[in-house]
């Protein structure tokens, strides 16, 4: 592919001082694909249901199941807040906050009362995971370098102009693209997730903006990049359990104040079909007490197709906590009257085109594609890196 | 070079490798994904690979004795050789991102444990980049001492994040490192020494060893005298700066 051997000796050139170009794989790759890249859509659910919001390349799209009607976001810039691909969605714990951030750089806060930004963060590298503490205190993002960084947000006050805050550095993960940021449930941990397989569990400290420098733990065990995170809250647990997922198709339980490895559970153990139809999720959430599972499939800056940016919503049921006397319940599909907000949901957060699902299909090919080449690492034969390291331009002349 | 018979890359009379069928590059990139194996986590590394007279089979491991010192960018293990002997009951393993240095380490370390009967079995390098892997090879409080002699300056301010000792690595050295637990550090590049010393200083799990203790540490006097880059430098009557610092508790934040 024309694309990736320019890559490939760019990457070589890494150490060249005569290189003009950015120094690492993932600037190049960047570079290269900047506008087209095809991004997945991606959904949050508001921990106690207030509101839905999916974001498809740049835009964002906000649902109030309160009031049963279409968000308008306010955001003093003008315009479309985000002007690239947003890679990372989330409400804080408290219900009170959402952020948004991605390719185009910027890292949103917003209210989730009144969704106005209140505050707008540069990042220097394009964003790939967000995280809100559960206090709303504070807000952390990672880049694609794999620099976690941090940014306080004082007693916000709505009826002041956005502020422009600046973030610091809170911890990193060596030269490695952050695929998930969490925050334990009790708010004394913030885990990382990256490509390299690794989980990283470190002390939120009371003072944040100082760096996090206390690892608690690394949960290593995935055998290929950790892809998301979350926390499964339950009664023998309600500090949480940490639960992973990965490129190595398995789904794996922590401890993470040792680490330990307490279960792992290969994908394709209990499948939900979708029936009629091929629905690939590009991205999952859920409020805590629910019982409702959001999906949501889509893409952006989809090339060969009338439609360049996509997305289709889609809820599961049947998690509620069954009481003892309960027949087990099986998760079913909704059928979309059925979705709490119904068609009125469905529109605003899928957009009014109607898409064939050949497209969607596509699109989530297209999306698996993209993912794969971030997330994946080149493999090279030997003699194909021998043969790179001969094109080299900076060997000595003599042996 | 080409080897054979008449060019051994082995010489016949020591039974050490000869280092120049090992050159390499001074510098290798760290930032490219190499492909060597990594172990799944520390309860993976196989000792019995590394210290097959300690540990005669892979399973013998009670996990009683695990590696205590480790020579991140060993080069071709000077340190190490002499740490082994200064040590004898204590597990090393130099960490090296070069392939060839990386195989002029073990035939060296092999060719002396063939001449020397039980000595140098607490020894070994392992080819990794250890910017990114530390964790899967160390466990949490593990280490009681690491090395990072002569490392890569990296020049360029761009560059400087690919240095080995930086403020967010310290995070994982501090994390492998055991409470009272030491890390090494000596460069002949001032600029250099001058940074690691700075990140050390800046970082809250870490405080410098007093003269007194510096004088009374044997080790010490090894980080400019025992490898290969030290005797350069002395030749060429070059000026080393160091940082020695111990890894301590976090103190205690009082409520902001």
């Amino acid at each position: 592919m024309e694309g990736a051997q320019m890559e490939d000796f760019r990457i070589e050139d890494c150490e060249n001082d005569n290189n003009t170009h950015e120094d690492s794989q993932m600037e190049e790759s960047e570079q290269n694909n900047k506008h087209m890249e095809v991004a997945p859509a991606v959904i949050s659910v508001h921990p106690t249901r207030n509101s839905v919001a999916v974001a498809v390349g740049s835009d964002l799209r906000v649902f109030n199941l309160l009031e049963d009607c279409a968000v308008i976001l306010v955001d003093e810039a003008g315009g479309a807040s985000h002007n690239d691909s947003i890679r990372g969605i989330k409400y804080g714990a408290n219900g009170k906050l959402f952020v948004s951030a991605g390719d185009d750089k910027l890292v949103k806060v917003w209210s989730t009362e009144s969704w106005r930004c209140i505050a707008t963060v540069c990042s220097e590298k394009r964003v790939s995971a967000v995280a809100i503490s559960n206090d709303g205190l504070h807000v952390c993002f990672a880049d694609k370098f794999g620099v976690v960084w941090v940014v306080d947000l004082p007693g916000v006050d709505e009826t002041q102009a956005p502020l422009n805050k600046k973030a610091v550095p809170l911890l990193a993960h060596y030269c490695s693209i952050i695929t998930s940021l969490e925050f334990s449930p009790d708010g004394h941990f913030i885990v990382s997730a990256d490509r390299d397989f690794k989980i990283r569990v470190t002390v939120f400290p009371k003072k944040p903006l100082d760096g996090a420098h206390e690892v608690q733990s690394f949960c290593l065990g995935h055998t290929e990049f950790v892809s998301c995170l979350a926390f499964i809250c339950t009664p023998d647990s309600p500090q949480g359990s940490l639960v992973s997922g990965g490129g190595d198709s398995t789904v794996r339980m922590w401890d993470i104040i040792s680490g330990s490895l307490l279960d792992t559970c290969a994908v394709g153990a209990k499948v939900v079909s979708i029936i009629g139809e091929n629905f690939v999720p590009t991205s999952l959430g859920s409020s805590i007490s629910g019982g409702l599972l959001w999906m949501v499939t889509g893409a952006s800056k989809l090339r060969g197709s009338d439609v360049s940016s996509l997305s289709r919503v889609k809820v599961i049921s049947g998690f509620e906590k069954s009481s003892p006397d309960a027949s087990e319940q099986e998760p079913a599909v909704l059928v979309d009257s059925e979705i709490p907000g119904g068609a009125k949901l469905l529109e605003k957060l899928q957009g009014s085109i109607s898409v064939d699902e050949k497209v969607f299909l596509a699109a989530a090919d297209a999306v698996k594609t993209a993912m794969c080449n971030l997330l994946i690492k080149k493999q090279y034969s030997d003699e194909k890196r021998e043969f790179r390291k001969r094109t080299r331009n900076d060997r000595k002349s003599k042996q | 070079m080409l080897q054979n018979k008449a060019n051994p890359t082995i010489s016949k009379s020591t039974g050490l490798p000869r280092k120049r069928f090992y050159r390499a590059r001074a510098h290798s990139n760290p930032l490219s994904d190499s492909h060597f194996p990594v172990p799944l986590s520390p309860s993976h590394v196989d000792y019995s690979l590394h210290y097959p007279q300690l540990f005669p089979s892979s399973d013998c491991s009670d996990g009683s004795k695990k590696i205590e010192f480790a020579d991140i960018g060993c080069g071709f293990g000077g340190l190490l050789i002499s740490l082994s002997t200064l040590f004898p009951e204590t597990l090393m393993i130099g960490m090296e991102l070069r392939d060839k240095v990386t195989e002029y380490v073990k035939e060296r370390i092999l060719g002396l444990r063939l001449a020397n009967p039980s000595q140098f079995q607490n020894v070994s390098v392992v080819r990794t980049n250890s910017m990114k892997y530390i964790p899967n090879y160390f466990e949490k409080g593990q280490l009681s001492k690491m090395f990072f002699l002569f490392p890569d300056p990296h020049f360029k301010e761009k560059n400087h994040r690919r240095r080995v000792i930086s403020p967010h690595l310290l995070d994982e050295y501090a994390y492998v490192l055991k409470v009272g637990g030491i890390i090494y550090t000596i460069t002949d590049v001032e600029e250099l020494g001058e940074w690691m010393k700075s990140c050390l200083q800046n970082h809250p799990m870490f405080e410098p060893l007093s003269e007194m203790e510096l004088d009374g540490d044997p080790v010490v006097k090894l980080l400019s005298t025992a490898t290969e880059e030290g005797k350069k430098v002395a030749r060429n009557g070059g000026q080393t700066f160091q940082a020695v610092y111990r890894r301590i508790t976090l103190a205690s934040q009082e409520n902001s």
